[in-house]
């Protein structure tokens, strides 16, 4: 159990940039998810961390001690990886027990600590088994015991789930946090899915091009983002973004979209927004906050009808797209409620969970 | 919905793609089989002649009339046991058994840890060197031996069959060497860290995780390594003399054939020996041989 420290921590391979001076401190037991889209940076900073990749610049601290110059081996981490990198000679119990081998642990010690992380794995029967013989599920089990029986300082798991179907991903990201609640252990944990980063983390840490974009708990991340990029990439479906301008209006400022739309804002964002007035702005709306008007009895929205392009039934709810100003918009409303493509719909807004993106630097205001 | 499903059922079945297919897997096997039998034939006609040779008396061999598929006048080991007791066959045996334990040995240390360096530790220049011990394979042994010649007579091992343990390798080597470079870059990058991780150094990585997944490779390499050494004939030919230092080979030859007198009975019957520890290892290790070969063909 350790804290986790990067310092201005950079990545050169060749010519291209793919860490860019990132700082991060990990605390001692926090579960801190590095999320980002392909070739954000997120598993080349876990690599560093672990030793399989040189830093090209700046310090990497684990328990308070400078790691840069350390080998994997002596920096005291155990690693998940997507494909399970199972040794597949050896049986489920070889393969959990093979750092403790090569560290000379007694043999007993070494079984008391294996059949401790099976039970909670649930994966004692497997034990004599080889990693051809287990299914995918029980593999990242096995693969989990092994990180388990060494009793590291850190925990880093690099897409662990992305091998694994739709229903044993949501199965073993509960049976994660589960182990995380049970092992309480410093973990760092890669992934490229907003929605396992939002379930499993204490803090997230959205990644782009190399850098990081925001660090915050999940709630933080999808209600106060502080970039277009982390608005869009937190929450599913993304965020719908408008272009329009900042009005002042006669009762109030006004975010005029179109001709026909402009809606107004509430009044706890009236000061924080004024400075913007006249100048071109992205306006930002998730799905969820854009639902059916006869259900809706929120006081700060604001009303607008549509006409429907395209209605997803989802069972409990229906998406239902539409365009405004040639850009596609999504809302989230009540399956009784949504009407067939083609028709008209009206759709509350619900303002107090807007956004207003400055387009030049897309900082959200 | 439920008159259309039982319409589909009720549809006679039998029909369409299904008997075609039949067909077609039919003729399939007849070709197959019939280019198998042809093949067996072609390839079992000289090892049951040698079989049939070596089982006749000289004076039946010698004997133009009869049938030479047949033994027309008695089985007879009397071949077999002349050319263990009246030639220096057994001798032959020890030193090419001596010379390709050796060989085998050598070739794979050498290029197990050749590989493992060229093919998982990337170092600068390491894809050049992997490419150059593969050229070096190329070039044939009938132009090597005489550039060799002057080396194992400079270390004065001429007529000696360990310049055979020296020389050797120089075919085995590169060929091997190459075989496992493609077997261990097959093996999954994640490995290879997973054990870093856990502990191993790269020697650990090396013997307690490459070494037990590139098996069937290893044997691959093992049983071409068996096959070059027990086989060859240019070397021995060029760098041994004395009958005491010969290998199985060029010794069967040159002491069963004297100027147009051909001991065709002992010939097969020594041919057949020497035949019979290559044949042994293949029974045994011919599937790890053609998984091995084939990992190294398509991912090397």
């Amino acid at each position: 159990m350790a804290e986790v420290a990067l310092r201005r921590v950079v990545k050169r391979f060749d010519d291209v940039e793919a860490v860019r001076s990132i700082d991060l401190d990990i605390s001692n037991n926090e579960f801190v998810v590095l999320v980002g889209p392909s070739g954000c940076g997120k598993s080349t900073t876990l690599r560093m961390i672990a030793g399989l990749e040189e830093v090209t610049a700046g310090e990497i601290f684990i328990g308070g001690d400078l790691v840069n110059d350390l080998p994997p081996k002596d920096r005291d981490v155990a690693m998940v990886f997507q494909n399970y990198a199972l040794y597949p000679h050896m049986t489920a119990f070889e393969n959990m027990s093979f750092g403790l081998r090569l560290r000379k642990f007694a043999k007993s010690e070494i079984r008391q600590r294996v059949e401790h992380a099976a039970r909670i794995l649930d994966i004692s029967d497997l034990l004599d088994r080889r990693p051809k013989a287990l299914s995918g599920g029980q593999r990242q089990r096995v693969a989990m015991g092994r990180a388990i029986v060494r009793n590291p300082k850190v925990f880093l798991f690099d897409e662990p789930l992305s091998n694994l179907d739709a229903k044993l991903r949501v199965q073993m990201r509960t049976e994660i946090k589960r182990v995380h609640q049970k092992v309480k252990t410093t973990t760092v944990y890669v992934t490229h899915d907003q929605v396992e980063a939002m379930t499993l983390a204490d803090r997230v840490v959205v990644m782009n091009r190399g850098v990081i974009e925001q660090i915050g708990t999940p709630q933080d991340l999808y209600h106060h983002p502080k970039t277009r990029f982390v608005a869009g990439f937190i929450g599913s479906p993304a965020m719908n973004f408008l272009p329009c301008t900042l009005e002042q209006g006669a009762s109030g400022l006004r975010v005029r979209i179109s001709d026909t739309i402009d809606l107004p804002v509430p009044e706890a964002r009236a000061a924080r927004y004024r400075p913007a007035v006249g100048r071109d702005l992205m306006f930002g709306l998730r799905p969820e906050h854009l639902t059916d008007s006869r259900r809706s009895d929120r006081p700060a929205g604001a009303e607008v009808t549509v006409t429907l392009d395209v209605v997803e039934p989802m069972g409990m709810e229906t998406m239902v797209f539409f365009t405004v100003n040639g850009t596609e918009v999504c809302g989230r409303v009540d399956p009784a409620s949504a009407g067939a493509p083609g028709e008209p719909m009206r759709l509350h807004a619900a303002l107090e969970h807007m956004h207003l993106i400055d387009p030049r630097t897309d900082q959200v205001l | 919905m439920i008159a259309t499903t039982q319409a589909a059922l009720a549809a006679p079945r039998g029909f369409g793609l299904t008997p075609s297919l039949k067909r077609n897997r039919r003729w399939a096997l007849i070709a197959s089989y019939v280019f198998l039998v042809l093949f067996a034939i072609f390839f079992l006609t000289p090892p049951y002649y040698m079989v049939v040779t070596s089982l006749k008396s000289d004076a039946e061999v010698a004997h133009m009339a009869t049938n030479p598929w047949i033994v027309a006048n008695g089985i007879t080991l009397e071949q077999y046991k002349l050319l263990f007791t009246q030639t220096d066959f057994l001798t032959y045996f020890k030193n090419t058994a001596i010379v390709t334990v050796c060989v085998v040995v050598i070739t794979m240390v050498v290029s197990v840890l050749a590989a493992f360096s060229l093919g998982r530790m990337k170092f600068w220049g390491s894809g050049i060197l992997a490419t150059g011990i593969f050229l070096t394979y190329l070039v044939p042994d009938t132009l090597l031996f005489i550039p060799l010649f002057q080396i194992v007579r400079a270390l004065g091992l001429l007529n000696s069959y360990w310049s055979m343990v020296l020389v050797y390798p120089t075919l085995t080597v590169p060929f091997c060497t190459w075989i496992m470079i493609g077997y261990f870059q097959s093996i999954p990058k994640e490995l290879d860290e997973a054990a870093l991780i856990d502990g191993a150094g790269h020697m650990q990585l090396l013997m307690k995780i490459f070494i037990p997944v590139a098996l069937p490779g290893i044997i691959a390499a093992t049983i071409f390594a068996f096959t070059v050494s027990w086989a060859a004939f240019v070397y021995p030919m060029a760098f041994l003399y004395s009958a005491d230092q010969q290998v199985l080979t060029v010794g069967t030859v040159t002491s069963l054939i004297r100027a147009d007198v051909y001991k065709w009975g002992m010939l097969m019957a020594g041919a057949l020996v020497a035949a019979a520890p290559p044949l042994i290892i293949y029974a045994f290790l011919m599937d790890y041989y053609i998984a091995g070969l084939t990992a190294g063909a398509t991912k090397g």
